[in-house]
């Protein structure tokens, strides 16, 4: 095959008459402000942005045909790697898409924990968006404040996983090890002694810095009946005051009332909302939530109750425990039925979503199974790539310099993007 | 107010469609699941969006997502491709899927992106992995992958690992850079 | 160390000696020291190991330890090239385009599965390693690599320099293409194993 050239002058612009007092401004994909791989194409007048013609797929690398070659336990380790800030949101939205369309139910020990990890990984994200909001105006102080609590988040799911980030806790009708003894103490200490003052002093630089909210306030705004017509979810629809929160909208885990089935109270939280539509209105959501995850998780940690974190094996939906493995020919049977090229999970033909509420929105996996070990087709509703529409409308007329502003408050995740 | 209050509505307002719902899936157990799904031929699309959108009954502010999908090789599949509209409404809280099938050669569907702005950049995801064409749509390109792609990657008989597009580039070594 | 010239014990030149002894010590060992020691990265993130490289970055692991901390997002001022995270048809010939824009002397670290094999995307899009198309000196395994793996990485960048020196990417033509590796024992096989 003769070498092919993707020539990137040739590229997207969108062929608008171009005036003589304007000119095109190209943004990324390589640009400190976009964190990762993004690439706008600007019209200005001046200083004065008139339009904006985002160009993706700079990280497009094929999730979703992977997903229908890899089969349901495999295909989380590539999950991980979806929206990289908060791994293991994905791994949960995964596996409930999974169980979903399996129709298991999985245990309320295994319930306790993901609703854990699914809070854990909330704060990680917002902490690194907040603390990034600092860093792409100009104040790197901020950032390494943020990190700082991120690290002991880094540490938590070290502890519980074995890897830092890239986590694949989560199974089919489970979770891959139990927690170890001692971590919930630790996950407690991070949540009194670490993320608060952590939380403080992020808020204490920035929004008392009259440079910082002057350059956040009343830019890019986006009306409520925008955001919905955008489809708009997570932080950036309740910054522009619409009220939806999966978690309180259609509960899952245990944000729903009875959720261990002996009647147990879903967790208290409050969903935060602010009606500016503007970059602080996000802002300020992202660490309100960040407290609300941090009592959740407190909650949490003094109701995980006893019992098994997989479903029983023998309705041969979940990997057996390596103990029986180890010590049973029915295991390693069991084992071997699961995860054998040939063999695998059988779901039967159908179709399935499962939505959950993540960092970013409704992050969901529509599944469509023909009753291989492999899904048919597992469409991803990426919440980056639906927020990412509106950035045109939200930033044509104001300044080149609030460019990083406002494309950091949709936080975009280039993975998840572009998958 | 349940997905089936909105589905009777639909079928009142569209007698002649022969609109009937359908759950996503049966498990094994005979139980069929709580996601309903509707056929609607693609020429009426539109009518059927706006009425979802508008009427007091349905109120779908929102289209949660749109994705393609090719039941090339899928057991009892009549035909090759569909777009899966996934309604959300925000006042009843509920969901529905709306299910456009099509077929090869030049499948069309028409845009929804005058309903929902939502539906623009969807759209462009599904002609870029399926080649299924969105006649009404503002700005109908490739959007992941390069615009002289000629493939449809997610179809069925496109192959996981490519036909070599991503080993043909020029190679930069030492000596020429 | 050895000198191409004559030492003051062989008498008459001392003056000139001692000169020229100073010059080839900042040429062979001053500026080469100096040089690994102030390596500017390029952050070329594209995806997972991006954070990584953020963390490396920050408080906690402060790369700065090791005088690379002045990340430059211009490629002109930089002279080494971080690629974090896997590289895809559409990108590649913009890491190639900022690998040229790129002063000489240069170095490339492909950091992560990704970047020096594809890893886990072996499909249509991802580049299977982006060595195939620009030169690479190190590789840092890891999906992603722990920041202390990318440090060693580095410290690998800093011993090309010290051995290598300062030559262009034309004088130093296949490079010495170290992988990273953890330190560990050489595995002992037993009796009739062929060593």
């Amino acid at each position: 095959m003769s070498p092919v050239s993707y020539d990137l002058n040739r590229a997207d612009v969108r062929p608008d008459e171009i005036q003589e007092d304007r000119w095109t401004l190209n943004f990324g994909p390589q640009h400190p402000a976009t964190h990762t791989t993004l690439r706008l194409v600007l019209e200005v007048e001046g200083e004065r942005i008139v339009g904006c013609t985002p160009d993706i797929g700079f990280l497009h690398s094929g999730f979703e045909k992977l997903a229908e070659h890899l089969d349901y336990n495999q295909y989380v380790v590539v999950t991980d790697r979806m929206n990289y800030v908060s791994p293991i949101a994905n791994n949960i939205a995964w596996h409930a898409a999974c169980e979903k369309l399996l129709g298991i139910e999985i245990t309320p020990r295994c319930k306790a924990i993901r609703t854990i990890c699914a809070e854990l990984a909330r704060i990680q994200d917002h902490l690194v968006c907040a603390a990034c909001t600092g860093l792409d105006l100009g104040g790197l102080t901020a950032f390494l404040y943020g990190f700082n609590a991120r690290e002991t988040i880094y540490d938590l799911f070290e502890a519980l996983t074995g890897a830092r980030f890239t986590v694949s806790y989560t199974r089919v009708g489970g979770l891959a090890q139990d927690i170890p003894p001692g971590w919930v103490e630790k996950a407690r200490d991070f949540v009194r002694n670490v993320l608060p003052p952590a939380l403080k002093d992020v808020e204490a630089l920035l929004l008392r810095n009259r440079i910082f909210i002057e350059r956040v306030k009343g830019v890019g705004v986006i009306s409520h009946d925008d955001a919905i017509n955008w489809s708009l979810t997570g932080p950036i629809a309740r910054g522009s005051g619409v009220r939806r929160d999966l978690r309180k909208d259609e509960p899952y885990l245990c944000y729903e009332d009875d959720w261990d089935r002996q009647g147990a109270d879903a967790v208290e939280f409050k969903v935060p909302v602010a009606y500016g539509g503007d970059v602080l209105s996000r802002f300020l959501v992202r660490l309100e939530e960040c407290r609300q995850s941090a009592s959740i998780i407190e909650q949490m940690l003094e109701r995980i109750p006893a019992g098994p974190i997989n479903v029983l094996a023998d309705e041969k939906t979940t990997l057996p425990s390596k103990r029986e493995i180890y010590f049973s020919i029915e295991g390693v049977i069991h084992h071997f039925q699961k995860i054998m090229t040939n063999r695998g999970l059988e779901p039967p033909v159908g179709e399935a979503y499962a939505a959950n509420e993540t960092a970013n929105g409704e992050l969901g996996f529509f599944l469509a199974s023909d009753g291989g070990r492999a899904a048919y087709r597992a469409r991803c509703r990426p919440p980056s790539f639906i927020n990412y529409q509106v950035f045109p409308a939200a930033i044509v007329g104001h300044q080149i310099s609030d460019v990083p502003a406002v494309l950091n408050s949709l936080n975009i995740i280039a993975a998840e993007l572009d998958r | 107010m349940a997905t089936a209050d909105a589905v009777q509505a639909l079928q009142e307002r569209f007698p002649d469609l022969g609109i009937e719902p359908r759950p996503l899936m049966r498990y094994l157990n005979g139980k069929p699941s709580d996601q309903l799904w509707v056929r609607v031929p693609a020429d009426r699309l539109l009518e059927v969006l706006t009425f979802l959108r508008d009427d007091e009954r349905t109120k779908f502010e929102a289209l949660a997502d749109l994705g393609g999908i090719d039941y090339l090789n899928y057991p009892d599949a009549e035909d090759r491709f569909a777009v899966i509209y996934n309604l959300l409404s925000h006042t009843h809280g509920h969901r529905l899927w709306v299910k456009v099938f099509v077929n090869d050669p030049d499948p069309e569907i028409p845009s929804a992106t005058s309903v929902w702005k939502g539906a623009e950049w969807p759209e462009r995801e599904v002609f870029d992995m399926f080649g299924i064409r969105f006649p009404g749509h503002p700005d109908l390109r490739r959007i992941l992958m390069p615009q002289n792609f000629v493939d449809y990657p997610l179809r069925k008989d496109y192959p996981l690992h490519g036909k070599g597009e991503r080993e043909a580039f020029e190679v930069l070594t030492r000596d020429s850079a | 160390m050895e000198l191409n010239r004559s030492t003051n014990e062989t008498g008459g030149e001392f003056a000139a000696t001692r000169l020229d002894y100073v010059v080839d010590m900042v040429k062979k060992h001053g500026i080469n020291w100096a040089r690994r020691n102030s390596l500017w990265p390029m952050p070329f993130a594209t995806a997972c190991c991006g954070i990584e490289l953020m963390a490396t970055g920050a408080s906690r692991y402060d790369v700065a330890r090791f005088g690379s901390e002045a990340m430059r997002f211009t490629p002109r001022q930089c002279d080494l090239l971080i690629c974090a995270g896997r590289v895809v048809m559409k990108m590649l010939p913009v890491l190639q385009k900022i690998y040229i824009q790129m002063t000489e002397p240069k170095w490339v670290i492909s950091m992560g599965a990704c970047a020096s094999t594809g890893g886990v995307f072996d499909t249509y899009a991802v580049v299977q390693g982006i060595d195939q198309f620009v030169p690479v000196d190190v590789y840092v395994p890891g999906c992603p690599p722990r920041p202390e793996t990318l440090i060693e990485g580095i410290m690998a960048v800093q011993r090309i320099v010290a051995e290598d020196g300062v030559k262009t990417s034309k004088e130093r033509g296949r490079g010495l293409g170290l992988v990273v590796q953890p330190p560990r024992q050489p595995v002992q096989l037993g009796t009739g194993f062929e060593q």
